[in-house]
């Protein structure tokens, strides 16, 4: 398998944590750590997912969804979203900007890891 | 036909305590017994003389027959009501329930109050949960470093073979998060107890300062003696720190107002208006050479002794910024000022925001009421000093003199729309239940 997940999130260690079990299960995982340029991160990676902290600094997360459904290029690709609030108006939030998953901190690592393989079939 | 609220009730009790039959008072007071009894059940309206002389007869002070607490009572029965329209409580019955179970009726108005207190700070707190920006980043760094600690120990625990080297970093990690996580637990714990402490109070810091206010009758002694604010705040007891500086606020307007017209000076000019006439505020304010808005907050501000002998009766004064905000309330009977919620913007109060510095008199009437009329001065003056490109900030103060309309036009006003019973008003801004209760 030679899929490639990019995990932005700003906390140093979720990211070595999900960066582990994910390289551990086969992926290959880049990181980004904040919300100002992560679009363009998205752009030069050409991720087959992304797993995006809604909580970011510099950038929300729900804007940064809303900027990659406008894209074409991204208008599809899996999103997996992570937020500290499992409220329902953010999970509402979520689904009206079109992120195709919707994760509430804490989570587990088996969810995450489930999560990223029903996404992206190998 | 307009009822004196209660007026009839009290007059029929206290006939009835003294062992007075109907026709004896009405023989005494120079009506027929069929009137008195009209009167005694609220249908035929009283006041002037013959409130004079059957509170004469019955040996009362007239205004104890024909004001009094009962009168804001029954408004605050009518809001309770008009809070819970699906109960059907019988409006029309609104007087007589709080003449004869007047206990019961000052229960129910008391719950009322508290009650809208309680929904106040639930929703304080309903929007601190959502909106508290402390509050929601604490969580969130709880949350955050939760899940990081919950992925290493996962990892530490279900990777079979764990090199060494990644096995000591999530170690370390978890220590590092642990740490973390006590302190931003430590943290959310002090956010929750400091708004357990800002909230301690049951009534809104705004309610307390008011309670206070009236308590001491808007006059402190010790502040026109120039003791300072400080130290009659200290004897105030107030619960909150936004209610002290709320008071503080108040007491160093009144501080100024003392100096900028102190008492002897108003007393004096008091002293040189025609008698028993109310006293105009625009024309205290010439002889005097101050603001008209002054001379009304320095006289609803008289000590008691100065004002039984120089004032025709004690006057009500609401002073509003430009969103119709109140700032500054002092109650009368016969004209309720709406504790929440928005005013009949009928109120001289507005209209004098309209062309600010052009004083207002009206003759009012409270609609659905009937003690009487108000005769109303208004005027919007400029707080401070305007600089040129600003808008000046006007505060508009309306002093209330309960009178006698003696047949004069009078202008027709209400409380709030809600419990108005002011037919076919182009100012009417929601339904009344009153409109057809009354």
């Amino acid at each position: 398998m030679d899929k490639t997940v990019l995990l932005i999130e700003d906390e140093p260690n979720i990211i070595e944590a999900i960066s582990f079990i994910l390289s551990r299960d086969g992926w290959r995982v880049a990181t980004h750590s904040n919300g100002v340029d992560a679009v363009a991160a998205v752009d030069a990676r050409k991720p087959d997912l992304v797993i995006l902290d809604v909580m970011l600094p510099g950038r929300s997360g729900y804007d940064i969804l809303r900027d990659l459904r406008a894209a074409e290029a991204t208008s599809d690709l899996p999103i997996l979203m992570l937020t500290a609030r499992g409220q329902t108006k953010d999970r509402e939030m979520a689904e009206t900007l079109g992120a195709s998953r919707f994760m509430a901190k804490p989570f587990s690592n088996a969810e995450v890891l489930e999560t990223v393989r029903d996404l992206v079939r190998p | 036909m307009a009822r004196a609220a209660l007026a009839g009730s009290r007059i029929r009790e206290r006939r009835l305590s003294m062992g007075l039959r109907q026709a004896d008072l009405a023989r005494r007071a120079g009506i027929s017994a069929s009137y008195l009894n009209l009167i005694e059940h609220n249908r035929r309206r009283i006041g002037g003389k013959l409130l004079l002389d059957i509170a004469e007869v019955l040996d009362v002070e007239a205004a104890h027959l024909s004001e009094g607490a009962e009168a804001a009572l029954t408004g605050t029965l009518r809001e309770a009501a008009a809070d819970a329209p699906l109960a059907g409580a019988e409006l029309e019955a609104t007087d007589d329930f709080a003449g004869r179970f007047p206990g019961w009726a000052r229960l129910l108005s008391e719950q009322h109050g508290r009650i809208g207190r309680l929904e106040q700070s639930v929703e304080a707190l309903t929007d601190r949960l959502a909106h508290d920006p402390h509050l929601a980043a604490s969580l969130h760094e709880v949350l955050s470093t939760v899940t990081a600690i919950h992925a290493s120990s996962t990892i530490l625990v279900e990777t079979r073979q764990l090199e060494p080297e990644w096995r000591d970093r999530f170690h370390r990690n978890i220590h590092e998060d642990s740490s973390r996580l006590a302190e931003g637990a430590q943290r959310l714990v002090d956010e929750l107890d400091a708004g357990q402490r800002r909230d301690v109070a049951q009534v809104s810091p705004q309610e307390e300062v008011d309670t206070w206010l009236d308590a001491a009758g808007h006059a402190f002694a010790g502040l026109e003696a120039g003791a300072g604010v400080e130290a009659v705040l200290e004897s105030a007891g107030l619960s909150s720190a936004t209610a002290m500086s709320l008071a503080r606020d108040r007491l160093e307007r009144m501080a100024t107002d003392a100096v900028a017209l102190p008492t002897e000076a108003l007393a004096g000019a008091l002293g040189a208006m025609p008698r028993g006439e109310v006293p105009d505020p625009t024309d205290l304010a010439a002889r005097l050479g101050v603001e008209v808005a002054l001379v009304m907050r320095r006289i609803v501000t008289l000590p008691a002794e100065l004002a039984d002998d120089l004032l025709p009766s004690r006057p009500g004064l609401v002073v509003a910024d430009a969103s119709g905000t109140f700032l500054y309330r002092r109650e009368i009977a016969g004209f309720p000022l709406p504790r929440f919620g928005a005013a009949c913007p009928l109120w001289p109060l507005f209209t004098a925001l309209h062309r600010p510095m052009f004083p207002v008199r009206a003759l009012v009437e409270m609609a659905g009421r009937s003690e009487g009329a108000f005769d109303v001065f208004a005027i919007a003056e400029a707080q401070g000093v305007t600089r040129a490109g600003d808008d000046p900030i006007l505060r508009s103060h309306m002093l209330i003199w309960p009178t006698e309309a003696g047949g004069r036009r009078t202008r027709g006003v209400g409380v709030t729309c809600r419990i108005c019973p002011r037919d076919g008003c182009a100012a009417r801004r929601e339904p009344s239940i009153m409109a057809l209760g009354a």
